[in-house]
């Protein structure tokens, strides 16, 4: 792609994700509606669809406020990082053969490292409130991420032992043949539980916790600023279920239908099942979700690592 | 660990129940576009009835402002010319009353009861008390029959006493006869 593409590429795919995390606002209410057998919004437009604009008005429309305990620099700048860090993330994303930002050697390195940086955002939210609900808020967001980190990077080394690299487009290559979710069901499994815990969807979403925290780390935020962190966590949701495409669900590859509609389909269902697991799923205790990430996650991530080192060292033939 | 597999299973068939229910109707009711149906004893909006005769039925007793639990009715007692009694003024404050029908229960006359109809918002809080006038309606309410004064013993003009529904004549105590 010459330099002018790239530029036209990378500004479609913030609009075009930023458009459909407004977007998914709406059609996460109104599966959920479906799923606890209500109708969710469904009052403006067809579908209801007018309503991210009325939302998005309303949010416009709020008194920008800054609480005067706050500390102000970094209470303004907190939640761009998460937005930020997201949409970095993005660039690694291969939608189709050649349809990427910048393909990296180390691409698989760049997801995950955008998405703890977006961990500050919620860190540094908390902190800089100035307020109890914030703070513990944030205070669970760092324990979360230090224990969830760990294993949602191990667990998707199997993959990258079977692709044998960290470039996206090479890992997705290397499904032509069989999806990583059979090879690695594992893997997704683990990867999916600390996607998450990252993205801090609802099973765990401990940071906001609304029944306890009142909001968590976004208690004292509202308006724009509040809109920053919901937009960064929908950023987040389409940002892992993505990646489970990529890395588990054979990213473009499929038959009959151009590459850009199987990997939107893949994504698309991925999402449908991280609504759904916010539909029935309650949300765990503080120390049961601790507990679950260090007993549980950890041993069965490094037992797959194992498994798949000594399978993938067996088909090469035998020890070096 | 069978515990942990246990509540996997469980989470599991929480998800395939919940997905299960993509098929099933939607319980909400659209509210202002379809109605849900009222059952005629439904506590809603107070009403003060009339009698078959066309007559106030309320005799101003006071029984419901006792009987209200949140003190939202007032009303003064009057008498007519012809010897009924009547409320010179009835005024229920609507903001304040909780629909419990507990003035309907006390109501000796079956003068006072609740309607069907809970579509009274206003703008205004003062438009919430009702006086006498937007309370009193034409009919009978739910009892079309019921008439206080045919059946009751107090002498109006044109009702003497003992010309009511199964009242005997009076008794003359000062007669020996039996």
């Amino acid at each position: 792609m010459d330099e002018l593409k790239v530029v036209a590429f990378i500004v479609a795919l913030v609009g075009g994700a930023v458009g459909a995390a407004a977007v998914m606002t709406w059609f996460e209410r109104r599966m959920l509606g479906i799923w606890q057998d209500r109708l969710g919004p469904n009052r403006i437009g067809p579908f209801g669809i007018v309503l991210v604009a009325a939302d998005m008005l309303k949010l416009l429309g709020k008194h920008d406020w800054i609480p005067p305990f706050a500390d102000r620099p970094v209470f303004v700048l907190a939640p761009t990082a998460i937005v930020i860090a997201m949409m970095l993330g993005f660039a690694v994303v291969p939608f189709a053969p050649d349809l990427v930002v910048i393909d990296m050697n180390v691409g698989l390195l760049f997801f995950l490292a955008m998405t703890s940086l977006a961990v500050y955002s919620v860190l540094l939210g908390g902190l800089a409130s100035n307020n109890k609900y914030a703070l513990l808020g944030g205070l669970r967001s760092a324990a979360q991420m230090v224990s969830y980190e760990v294993f949602m990077g191990l667990s998707l080394m199997g993959v990258v032992m079977l692709a044998g690299s960290f470039s996206l487009p090479t890992i997705v290559e290397a499904q032509s043949q069989l999806w990583f979710a059979i090879t690695q069901p594992l893997g997704l499994f683990v990867f999916i539980i600390a996607g998450l815990a990252e993205s801090h969807r609802l099973p765990f979403d401990l940071p906001e916790a609304e029944h306890e925290l009142t909001a968590g780390f976004h208690t004292e935020y509202g308006g724009m600023k509040f809109a920053m962190f919901m937009l960064g966590e929908y950023l987040g949701l389409m940002l892992i279920s993505c990646m489970i495409t990529t890395l588990f669900l054979g990213g473009w590859l499929g038959p009959v239908l151009p590459p850009i509609v199987w990997f939107f389909l893949k994504t698309f269902v991925v999402i449908l099942f991280f609504i759904l697991l916010r539909a029935a799923i309650p949300r765990p205790r503080y120390d049961q979700l601790m507990s679950l990430g260090w007993k549980v996650m950890l041993p069965i991530t490094l037992i797959n690592l194992m498994l798949t080192g000594a399978i993938a060292l067996w088909q090469s033939g035998g020890m070096p | 660990m069978l515990a942990l597999l246990e509540s996997l299973r469980s989470q599991l068939v929480t998800m395939g129940r919940v997905l299960g229910h993509t098929f099933t109707r939607s319980e909400t009711v659209q509210y202002p576009e379809q109605k849900p149906y009222l059952a005629p004893r439904y506590r809603g909006r107070i009403v003060l009835t009339k009698d078959p005769d066309g007559e106030e039925r309320c005799v101003a007793c006071n029984l419901c402002a006792v009987a209200c639990p949140v003190g939202c009715i007032a009303l003064q007692q009057g008498v007519n010319d012809d010897g009924r009694w009547h409320a010179e003024f009835f005024r229920i404050n609507f903001s304040r009353c909780i629909m419990c029908g507990m003035c309907e229960e006390a109501c000796p006359t079956y003068a006072i009861q609740l309607t069907p109809d809970f579509e009274m918002c206003e703008y205004e809080r003062t438009s919430l008390v009702y006086e006498k006038e937007h309370l009193l309606i034409d009919g009978p309410g739910k009892y079309h029959d019921y008439n206080f004064y045919r059946v009751s013993g107090l002498e109006i003009a044109g009702k003497q006493k003992g010309q009511a529904q199964n009242e005997a004549e009076p008794i003359n105590v000062k007669s020996l006869l039996p």
